[in-house]
């Protein structure tokens, strides 16, 4: 018989992707304060495709859980997470401030979610499949090779029936299809499926739902920075906004700039 | 440069020394003297990648020894290839066909002995997608933190990377004994295939049983160049309004340019170009000599992936498109006229 799915689904609060990010005097970080957050767009994604597994029927779903790491502003993308479907939610509330995941690296996530999953009992785990902040795309794998279970990357098409996963993944030149059994980890790409809005009611609804704190200690696993920001900094500008008149005005300056 | 006899004793020099002392200023001036890189090579059906040499590149500019490693089924003529690539000093390679989808369950396990082995201070791959899938799952086996997508390297432990989109760029010093690195390709370019004489050696295969099983692929066929590591690039947007249009308007233009074309996400998204021609953050970074653009208006996600183009051009009918703010050429006009227009006109050329 097919197990029920017990899903994690871990989200991270990035900065909008609409925003322009800007770098602070000191060349440290980039400015933080002030600024619209959001939940990171490929994990909408992950949400969105547990509900839609639920909704699927194709087998149980048993239980949806989000999880963040963040200051304690990650709640409010955790309750958009069950205004989207997620049954509860656990934070893992970290210091205000920081570098780009507040101190948090790929490794450090991924070893407190090796954690969780154990405490959760959690069969499958959707991950999105980079966070548009430190635009590492390191934690799901990093979480797969901890729990020593089968990866998927970048999925477009997740199937599961009877504990056989199939998953459709984007690589360089078009997609292939892999298939194992279950447990497994997930993340996902852009064209997995379109993220649902929250609903006002469904929004309301969220905020009865349980949300359970904890604090990095609690996972006991060494979440300590290996790698040390030395420096911030603008990425080179172009001397861009010359504009031609015509097409042969354009084919004018190509020539002239080498580019035919 | 040390000959591999004595490299190897001072390694495991080194490897003791380090199980007593973890990290101060003396030993990791020693360190940096015995600098060895692993290079992870891609290979397919019997042929090796020529996207994934940036990693050799890279590792030169590291200094030091470098390895590379292939593995697959009848690896032999794959690991001679290799071992004609200019900078390589050795080639590990292991035989098995368990290895030939580059499934990262048992690929990793294979990687993580081979650099315990051969003492390895650095690891680089492709920001690839093999390379992306796998080496995290390294890193994780190995209790290392990874940089990922380096575009310059400042010194044996210090790296540059972009973060948000490009919009800001990071420097940054690992402590980790093992750096795991994936490597930006348009920042490091493939370096030469031939010249070299690395010598060959077998690989220890750990033969990992992996959960996952590969299923089947679907790639798209084209003679166009690669788009990752085409010299031209011609890109279109949403403002080309169909699939019908993009297929009209796009390929002419391409072939008169011999250009790869690409897609901004809008037009993946909406249908009229496949998702293995995203240009952008979320899909593939360019760098090619020109890089022409219609109907994109140039979003911070999609410059993210094209900027460092040498030439852009772009054509918009909306003179306020952000793109022009980037572009070395723009033309205010109906891309409709233009894309046709500007299409005959280098045909007439060539």
């Amino acid at each position: 018989m097919a197990s029920k799915l017990r899903i994690l689904v871990p989200v991270k609060r990035v900065i909008d992707y609409a925003v322009k990010p800007r770098i602070n005097k000191a060349q440290t970080a980039v400015e933080t304060a002030g600024v619209k957050h959001s939940m990171n767009p490929f994990d909408e994604l992950s949400v969105e495709e547990a509900v839609r597994l639920r909704e699927r029927k194709a087998q149980e779903v048993e239980e949806i859980v989000a999880w963040s790491a963040g200051p304690a502003k990650a709640q409010d993308v955790l309750r958009t997470a069950m205004a989207m479907g997620a049954d509860r939610s656990v934070h893992v509330q970290t210091a205000d401030g920081g570098g780009a995941a507040g101190d948090l690296e790929p490794l450090g996530v991924a070893k407190m979610l090796q954690k969780a999953v154990e405490e959760e009992k959690s069969n499958l785990v959707i991950l999105g499949k980079q966070s548009i902040d430190d635009d590492a795309n390191q934690t799901g794998q990093m979480l797969a090779g901890l729990l020593g279970w089968a990866q998927a990357t970048q999925a477009s098409k997740v199937e599961i029936k009877d504990d056989v996963c199939t998953v459709t993944r984007e690589v360089d030149g078009g997609v292939e299809t892999l298939r194992a059994k279950l447990p497994m980890v997930v993340t996902t790409d852009l064209r997995l499926n379109e993220p649902r809005y929250a609903s006002l009611p469904n929004i309301m609804k969220a905020k009865k739902k349980p949300l359970v704190k904890k604090a990095l200690e609690d996972y006991g696993v060494d979440v300590k920075a290996r790698l040390k920001t030395v420096k911030v900094a603008e990425p080179p500008q172009r001397q861009g906004g010359q504009k031609v008149e015509d097409v042969d005005g354009m084919v004018a300056k190509l020539k002239e700039l080498g580019a035919l | 440069m040390f000959s591999t006899v004595r490299n190897t004793a001072l390694r495991q020099a080194r490897t003791q020394l380090r199980s007593v002392r973890p990290v101060s200023l003396p030993h990791q001036s020693f360190v940096a003297r015995l600098l060895s890189t692993l290079a992870v090579l891609e290979q397919r059906e019997g042929k090796l990648n020529p996207g994934s040499l940036a990693a050799v590149t890279a590792a030169q500019k590291l200094g030091g020894s470098i390895t590379g490693i292939v593995a697959g089924s009848s690896i032999k003529a794959v690991a001679d290839e290799a071992a004609k690539v200019k900078g390589l000093d050795k080639v590990i390679f292991v035989d098995n066909g368990a290895y030939d989808k580059g499934l990262p369950e048992n690929y990793a396990p294979l990687l993580v002995e081979n650099i315990k082995k051969g003492g390895f201070t650095h690891v680089l791959a492709g920001h690839s997608a093999f390379g992306k899938n796998l080496l995290p799952r390294v890193a994780a086996l190995l209790d290392v933190s990874q940089i990922s997508d380096i575009t310059a390297i400042e010194s044996e432990d210090t790296f540059v990377r972009p973060i948000y989109a490009g919009n800001a760029i990071l420097t940054v010093q690992s402590s980790d004994s093992i750096k795991i690195i994936t490597v930006r390709g348009t920042a490091f370019p493939a370096g030469e295939t031939e010249g070299g004489s690395a010598q060959l050696e077998e690989g220890v295969d750990p033969k990992a049983d992996t959960p996952t099983e590969w299923v089947s692929e679907d790639l798209a066929k084209s003679d166009r160049p690669d788009l990752a590591t085409a010299s031209k690039v011609v890109s279109g947007g949403r403002g080309l309004k169909s699939k019908e249009e993009f297929d009209r308007l796009m390929p002419p233009l391409a072939d008169a340019l011999g250009a790869a074309i690409g897609a901004s996400r809008a037009a993946v998204d909406s249908g009229f170009a496949d998702n293995s021609l995203q240009v952008g953050q979320t899909g593939k970074n360019v760098a090619p000599q020109l890089y022409l653009c219609a109907g994109i208006s140039g979003a911070i996600q999609h410059l993210a992936g094209m900027k460092d183009s040498k030439v852009i051009a772009a054509i918009n009918k909306d003179a306020d498109a952000p793109i022009f703010q980037v572009a070395d050429v723009g033309l205010v006009g109906d891309l409709f006229e233009k894309v046709p227009e500007l299409t005959e006109k280098l045909k007439a050329q060539s």
